[in-house]
């Protein structure tokens, strides 16, 4: 297995000139193994569309280099690149048939008509589409579409299956279905994946490494546990689920991966630790929802006071005010729970495991 | 500022590979840029550089001698005033049909749309031999007229107004149509909703919304009414306009600077129209036309709101009707005005006299008109999808013969192609040749801008799904693209074919002895006053339209049941 099967070196991008210019994607490096499939994350107009435009040779990057397989192909044209897209608005050719749209990239590359065929019932078995060979896509329901437009793709044998928000257009109970259904057809094809969505859940739960965006830089990547549990710097944390952020400040480096924080006059060791502190210096202390308890008041601990209570059913939110600070509390099985009222005093209960520092970014 | 710079010089080196990647892609688009320079721009600047380049150098004598003299400068003041009358008439009448077909449950909705867009496959000057028919020295009704009106001539700005209302009214008509179709009628609604009586409506939510589109008619049929030279010939009389007097200096007087001195005047109104309705009134508009209705609700109007649109729509319909069935009764008649009998003998002489003219016009049309709509969708296609260095150049000379005026493209051929340059080493005129590349690139504008219009509403992904697929450009186009803007490929090629039958203002220059067109020939009848011949000649070539109509149409319906039958691949 490669290690950089496909190789994005510097790339930036840069639409526009003068005043007008807008940087779309700022000297992005990554590096994918093959096989592998790696999610492009983050808001819109952070760059990850211009970035899979760029792999797929749509957009010609302003500097920087694109490698698949070790062959450069940065200004190869699209139609002579080793990729296979996938469109957010599945771009099905209309007259004509389903067979005829997914054979169309075989024809082009002259297969002859037979193997052709084959290969397309193949394709059409594995992404069951059975018996729909026939139909105009215009006869088909979304998740239907996007099967043909998948199976398009695949067909083409491609070295880098290229993947533009396919889901977006489909409902959500489908996009659930249809997510873990690419998931195993792309382990099982074992077909090297580039994955662009906005949605967070859909990225956590397809790649095998997330790479996260904002403004055209890259924040972070990592697999999905190392996001989550080890965001980077305040945005991934609060892009990758739900995150509140507590103001710290370092009491005492105890070893390399260790230290003391003072944390609203508490001491708390946090152990783990990836970054370099110094004593002294203010942090800001990540915590996930649902990772807080809640208790009755009790001396020596941080307290606060209930500001809002939301009941959903399978989970129940508090909004609790510390010291000036709004946190969010998520206690899940709410039945089972000692339930506490609005405006009362309370004590938290932080978690022994899983505590996240980070340097605190003066401009916030 | 250096950094950008660079950055500039690296897109277009990158460009410039990907088009070495491409080379037949290159290959085309040069020879594009070839052909719109060499029969678009260089006509124009022979006629430029003919006005205001005398003996080796430049001056402006001739246009210092046109306006010295009041016979020169009357033609360009009347070609206005006729340009503004008969576009605030010809807008007025749009705008009226347009709204009963749009918001009222006017009955027969589609004989009132064929009828306002009728004289759109007929020669214009037909509706001037039928204003002669009827009202002129001999005509039925000019007795009629006089008792109400006292004396009066048809011949001059009164009756070119009304003929050339006729003519060009279904442009305005057809751009108003669009426009008001695409106002989306929930606005209209929620006006009503919040307690607006129809006229409050109408005055702040419908008028505000289609008055970029009412500028946009009034500008274009301005353009048309000012490039006419059909109409003007037959029924101007002594309302000497620009385009007769041009075409009369070049052939009667043989002037050809003075010729192309009056051209140029006649181009600098048009082209300013053209450019104000494009890139000014265009971008003012708050509704994109997109050819796709919106679910237009009808609802129930006032008796005193209906009365007058509904009566508007029925006399101009009835006049349309008047004229068009004038003709048809006069191509019977032994001799009109004198001998009202019946007979056949105008066909019978005319397919005898005239069958050269018409095999002419049907071989040169069936040449050109294919080509017109290949070269028309590729261009589109150049210009909507692909990133070329003078892109924005092509698509600028591509439109620009739409606001060239007939006459001015015509005096430039003749100027351009009755000598070798280095553009084109052959002397082109006097063959069959020159008709086939004029029909051509005065006809291509319209295809072009169906085509950016088909264009439009595709989405580009499809094609570069194509393109991710491992299609070139070329097999993207011939296998996506075409088929997928086939309709709009062939409204164009109807329209092109259409407009080369039609055709008068730039053919009547390169016509010559060994290949003439039919339009010629009945002007010719015309102006000797044989008008029933001239009459049966009309029906026969609208009779000819009609037919090839009927054919392209069958044609698409066959293609769109081959499109649904083939079955998988091939």
């Amino acid at each position: 297995m490669k290690n950089d099967f496909l190789e994005l070196k510097e790339l930036v991008k840069i639409f526009g000139s003068g005043k007008d210019a807008v940087t779309a994607v700022d000297r992005v490096s990554l590096k994918v193994k093959e096989g592998e499939l790696v999610t492009l994350l983050g808001p819109s107009g952070c760059g990850k569309t211009t970035i899979l435009r760029m792999i797929s040779g749509f957009e010609l990057p302003t500097s920087g280099k694109i490698y698949i397989d070790q062959e450069d192909v940065t200004s190869t044209p699209p139609n002579k690149r080793p990729t296979a897209m996938v469109f957010q608005n599945y771009a099905l050719f209309p007259h004509m048939t389903v067979a005829q749209n997914i054979v169309y990239g075989l024809k082009i590359h002259g297969e002859p008509h037979q193997a052709a065929l084959e290969k397309a019932e193949r394709v059409m078995k594995l992404v069951g589409l059975e018996k729909l060979g026939n139909r105009s896509p215009s006869h088909l329901s979304g998740g239907q579409q996007q099967r043909v437009s998948l199976a398009r793709s695949l067909i083409m044998e491609p070295k880098v299956l290229l993947l533009d928000e396919p889901l977006s257009n489909l409902d959500a109970k489908l996009r659930i279905s249809m997510r873990l259904e690419i998931r195993k057809l792309q382990q099982r094809v074992g077909i090297t994946s580039i994955y662009v969505t906005h949605d967070q859940l859909e990225a956590m739960s397809l790649s095998d490494r997330v790479v996260i965006l904002k403004e055209g830089r890259i924040q972070q990547i990592g697999t999905p546990q190392e996001v989550y549990a080890h965001p980077s710097n305040r945005f991934v944390a609060d892009f990758i689920g739900k995150a509140n952020f507590l103001e710290a400040v370092i009491e005492k480096v105890t070893s390399e991966q260790e230290v003391v924080i003072n944390l609203l006059g508490q001491k708390l060791t946090i152990p783990g630790i990836k970054k370099d502190f110094k004593k002294d210096e203010r942090v800001l202390l990540v915590l996930r929802p649902e990772s807080i308890g809640l208790e009755k008041k009790k001396p020596d601990s941080i307290t606060g006071t209930i500001q809002e209570i939301v009941y959903l059913g399978n989970q129940m939110t508090y909004l609790v005010k510390i010291a000036n600070q709004l946190i969010t509390i998520e206690l899940s099985n709410p039945q089972e729970c000692e339930s506490f009222q609005k405006g009362e005093e309370v004590s938290i209960k932080l978690p022994q495991r899983g505590l996240h520092l980070l340097p605190r970014e003066e401009q916030l | 500022m250096n950094s950008s710079r660079n950055r500039k010089i690296k897109e277009i080196i990158d460009q410039l590979t990907l088009i070495w990647k491409e080379p037949i892609l290159f290959i085309f688009i040069l020879l594009i840029f070839y052909f719109l320079i060499t029969f678009v721009v260089f006509p124009i600047f022979q006629v430029v550089k003919n006005s205001m380049y005398i003996n080796g150098s430049w001056d402006f004598s001739n246009y210092i001698a046109i306006f010295s003299k009041r016979y020169f400068v009357q033609p360009l003041i009347n070609s206005i005033v006729l340009g503004i009358y008969t576009a605030t008439i010809g807008t007025i009448a749009g705008f009226f049909f347009a709204y009963a077909l749009t918001r009222t449950p006017l009955p027969f909705k589609n004989f009132f749309r064929l009828t306002i867009t009728f004289p759109i496959i007929s020669p214009p000057f037909v509706v001037a031999l039928a204003a002669i028919l009827l009202f002129g020295r001999a005509g039925s009704l000019t007795p009629w007229l006089k008792s109400l009106i006292g004396n009066y001539s048809i011949y001059g700005l009164g009756g070119l107004v009304l003929v050339e209302t006729i003519a060009y009214s279904p442009t305005a008509f057809l751009v108003l149509y669009g426009v008001l179709q695409a106002i989306d009628p929930s606005l209209e609604e929620a006006s009503m909703d919040l307690g607006a009586s129809w006229s409050k409506v109408f005055s702040t939510i419908t008028l505000p919304l289609a008055t970029p589109g009412i500028a946009s008619a009034w500008l274009l049929v301005f353009i048309q009414s000012m490039a006419d030279f059909g109409n003007p010939m037959v029924i101007s009389g002594d309302f000497r306009v620009l385009s007769v007097q041009a075409y009369l200096q070049i052939t009667g007087m043989y002037d050809l600077p003075r010729g192309s001195t009056l051209a140029m005047l006649l181009l600098i109104p048009t082209i300013t129209a053209f450019f104000l309705q494009k890139y000014w009134v265009s971008r003012k508009s708050y509704v994109t036309v997109t050819g796709k209705p919106t679910g237009a609700t009808v609802k129930n109007l006032d008796w005193y709101i209906k009365l007058p649109v509904y009566g508007v729509c029925l006399l101009y319909t009835g006049i349309v009707l008047l004229f068009y069935g004038t003709i048809v009764y006069g191509s019977f008649q032994t001799l009109w005005g004198v001998n009202p009998t019946l007979t056949l003998k105008n066909y019978v002489e005319m397919l005898e006299v005239g069958k050269d003219y018409l095999y002419d016009s049907v071989f040169l049309s069936s040449i050109a008109t294919p080509i017109t709509g290949i070269l028309g969708m590729f261009i589109a296609y150049l210009i909507i999808r692909k990133k070329f260095i003078g892109r924005g150049l092509m698509e600028f000379i591509s439109m620009l013969t739409f606001a060239v005026p007939g006459t001015v493209v015509g005096i430039g051929y003749i100027l351009a192609f009755n000598q070798k340059s280095i553009l084109f080493p052959f002397i082109l005129t006097g063959t069959a040749l020159i008709i086939i590349i004029l029909l051509i690139f005065r006809d291509m504008p319209v295809g072009i801008r169906s085509g950016i219009a088909a264009l439009q509403q595709i989405d580009p992904a499809i094609e570069e799904a194509s393109t991710d697929l491992g299609a070139d450009s070329n097999t993207t186009f011939r296998k996506i693209t075409l088929p997928m803007i086939a309709p709009a490929f062939f409204s164009g090629l109807a329209y092109g074919f259409v407009k080369a039958m039609t055709a008068i203002s730039a053919v009547i220059f390169v016509v010559s002895g060994k290949w003439n067109l039919i339009t010629i020939a009945i002007l010719g009848f015309v102006d000797n006053t044989q008008y029933a011949r001239a009459a049966a000649m009309s029906i026969i070539l609208i009779i000819i339209i009609l037919i090839a109509l009927g054919v392209i149409q069958f044609l698409v319906n066959r293609i769109g049941k081959g499109v649904r039958l083939t079955t998988i691949v091939e």
